[in-house]
């Protein structure tokens, strides 16, 4: 059965609206049913966690009913399910059983189907890689309602435009992918604190083969504190290394959110005045240098998840995500970027830095290099201001990540991705119609 | 042993927040449904999700024939029966097409009356379990906008509280649900007043308390009672010239 609602829609940062028809069905042949019958343009959604405008289109199918579990290979870690599937729900069914997802981006709340578009990261990737390279097989309706299945050996060339193809390819109804055997749902954590961005980059070298490492940066200090920042690092604990009282429930499951914005806050709630207090306070937190003990994993990967909607901070206007990656090489333009942020002012609550291991896929964001994502309340000033930015991100051969973009031009697009022809080529042998495009592949001009 | 619990509509929203709940319980679960492709899938998504046992079985609510043989094959006897299956229909569409009117008269009733006629046998033996049906609002008085269905309804709601009268004395518990408006498959392309409408989930959890509780009618919200009550009490030569 089909549900359609009219509805005003934005993604994660609140910007932009767009006004679109949002179709629903709990069944794949409801979906393959109205792809057969429309000719309009449509775009999948799940959980719209992206930032920008990759999840929006005048139409919508939304993928959150098509959310079965479909088998649960317990000896061999190995799960399939449905695209609408959440992270959180994946979490719940498998953290009891000793496993763990392969690689998790800072919210457990995104859809597998839209993890796999995106082709998501996580604080592992310089070990693990991105979540992509642990799906073993999808399924994927196209633009004439036909279902196919792909993987790297069967329609490869599908499978590799999907992972990270943000939903272009088609409507990812079925993935199966690998898990990460646990022996404890907890994170033996260790934070140290960098007083400046020469000793925060030194410590992440030092520290490289850690599995989970990540670092946030106080992007407003200046002077001999500019780039100061605390990394953090991680290691699944061992049941031997739990205190006794973790013993217990070794394997526990996260709980429900704790806090909700329930509603946008005034706009000039977030300033360069409370950012710079924030910062402080996170800072100044951590009295030691160096902070060891074992955390839930939920306060290791997803301390933002205990706030529901906190992008309702940003108020009305909403938010822009700033996501982009340089190679190693390019260490100065890390530098120039971030003198650039701290000198106009432009303070990003949380700015995230880490190190990316390799990776050369089709169209996935991630390659080898630094990887910073800033948070900017969307005032008119703000497009300006990164758009200078994309054009030192350019010039250092790196690119951003399309799934945080609400913003950036088409030129930006093609000259940091590489292979938009080949995706493309391959888009018009499965879609020649190119029935599946979003705002986002429109202002990217990615299938024109 | 665990408790085991039979779904009669497997696929329905109710009957799938149903499992859940009982899941959740300890019960171990039989969804019964015509359409077995899909059952099958909604099975093994909550076995993955709860940890439990939950079986797919085909059942056809209008096969009254074979209804005997499906009780007897069952794997075992449940002692919580669900009878969820319904059939809302084109009410304008059966007014003048014998095939759609049958159809609902067919499923909302007899479907029902046949397998839950096996069923209560067996419980009268054996002097245990509990019959839940799934009735509507709709049978409380006939409306223009449908009375097929409503008809066939109220005829399900007087057979059960018949039904509970006759094995009140074996010990056999038969609850009688009212859900009112239901956001379901069912009403998908309805405009339903949301303060009106539960959810499948709520529907569920209305039913396991009663269940608890030993009740023998419930609405699942209150207001439908009280709705029902007025519907009830307007004088016939005013409601006939309603637009209900």
């Amino acid at each position: 059965m089909l549900k359609k609602i009219s509805k005003i829609v934005s993604n994660w940062g609140n910007y932009p609206k767009v006004k679109s028809e949002i179709y629903t069905t709990s069944e794949n042949m409801g979906l393959r049913d109205l792809l057969k019958n429309s000719d309009d343009q449509l775009i999948a959604r799940g959980m719209g966690r992206c930032y920008g405008d990759s999840a929006l289109s005048k139409n919508i199918v939304s993928t959150l009913a098509i959310n079965k579990f479909v088998s649960f290979d317990k000896t061999e870690g190995v799960l399939t399910c449905e695209g609408g599937v959440t992270f959180d729900e994946v979490l719940k069914v498998v953290v009891p059983c000793g496993y763990f997802l392969p690689v998790s981006p800072g919210t457990k709340f995104v859809s597998v189907g839209g993890a796999i578009a995106s082709d998501v990261h996580g604080k592992n990737h310089h070990i693990d890689g991105s979540f992509s390279s642990h799906v073993l097989s999808l399924k994927i309706v196209l633009a004439n309602g036909n279902c196919v299945s792909c993987s790297r050996e069967e329609n490869s060339d599908l499978f590799l435009a999907t992972c990270g193809g943000m939903g272009l390819t088609g409507i990812i109804t079925e993935a199966t992918f690998r898990l990460k055997k646990i022996e404890s749902a907890y994170i033996r954590q260790k934070q140290i604190k960098a007083r400046h961005l020469d000793e925060l980059l030194d410590l992440f070298e030092k520290h490289k083969n850690a599995t989970y490492s990540v670092a946030w940066v106080d992007c407003l200090a200046t002077g001999n504190s500019f780039g100061r920042g605390i990394l953090m690092l991680g290691e699944h604990a061992r049941a031997s290394m739990l205190t006794n009282k973790q013993k217990k429930n070794r394997l526990k499951v996260h709980s429900k959110p704790k806090l909700n914005i329930p509603f946008n806050f005034p706009s000039f709630v977030l300033n360069t005045w409370s950012i710079r207090l924030f910062n402080f306070f996170f800072y100044g937190k951590n009295l030691k240098k160096i902070m060891k003990g074992n955390v839930h994993y939920e306060g290791f990967f997803y301390p933002l998840d205990n706030i529901h909607n906190w992008n309702r901070m940003y108020g009305k206007p909403g938010f822009l995500q700033y996501q982009f990656v340089i190679p190693l090489a390019q260490k100065q333009v890390l530098r120039e970027i971030m003198l650039l942020i701290a000198k106009n002012k432009k303070g990003s609550f949380l700015s995230v830095l880490k190190i990316f291991g390799q990776q050369k896929d089709l169209m996935s964001f991630p390659m080898e290099g630094y990887t910073l994502s800033l948070d900017f309340p969307n005032t008119p000033t703000i497009h300006k201001f990164l758009e200078e930015l994309d054009q030192l991100v350019l010039k250092a051969g790196g690119r951003i990540y399309l799934t945080k973009d609400a913003r950036m031009s088409a030129e930006t697009f093609r000259a940091s991705y590489p292979n938009s022809e080949e995706f493309k080529s391959i888009i018009t042998k499965y879609n020649h119609s190119f029935k599946f495009q979003s705002e986002q592949s429109k202002r990217l001009s990615i299938l024109n | 042993m665990t408790k085991l619990a039979l779904i009669l509509g497997g696929t329905s929203d109710i009957s799938i927040a149903l499992a859940k709940d009982l899941l959740v319980q300890g019960y171990s679960i039989l969804l019964a449904g015509r359409n077995t492709e899909a059952l099958n899938s909604i099975a093994a998504d909550l076995e993955i999700r709860f940890d439990g046992s939950v079986r797919a079985i085909g059942f056809d609510a209008t096969d009254y024939l074979n209804h005997r043989t499906f009780i007897e094959g069952l794997p075992s006897m449940p002692e919580l029966t669900i009878a969820v299956f319904g059939y809302l229909g084109d009410q304008e569409k059966a007014q003048s097409d014998w095939q759609e009117c049958e159809r609902i008269l067919d499923t909302n009733y007899k479907g029902a009356v046949s397998i839950l006629n096996i069923v209560a046998k067996t419980y009268e033996d054996q002097k245990r379990g509990t019959i839940v049906g799934i009735s509507s609002v709709a049978g409380e008085r006939g409306r223009q906008s449908n009375y097929f269905y409503g008809s066939a309804k109220a005829g399900f709601t007087a057979y059960l509280s018949g039904l509970r009268n006759r094995l009140f004395k074996s010990g056999v518990n038969v609850l009688t649900v009212k859900p009112g408006f239901v956001d379901t498959k069912m009403t998908a392309n309805m405009d339903l007043p949301g303060p009106l409408t539960a959810t499948p989930e709520k529907v569920s959890k209305s039913i396991i308390k009663a269940i608890r509780k030993n009740k023998s009618t419930i609405y699942t919200l209150s207001i439908w009672r009280l709705i029902m009550y007025i519907i009830k009490t307007i004088p016939e030569f005013i409601f006939k010239r309603l637009k209900l």
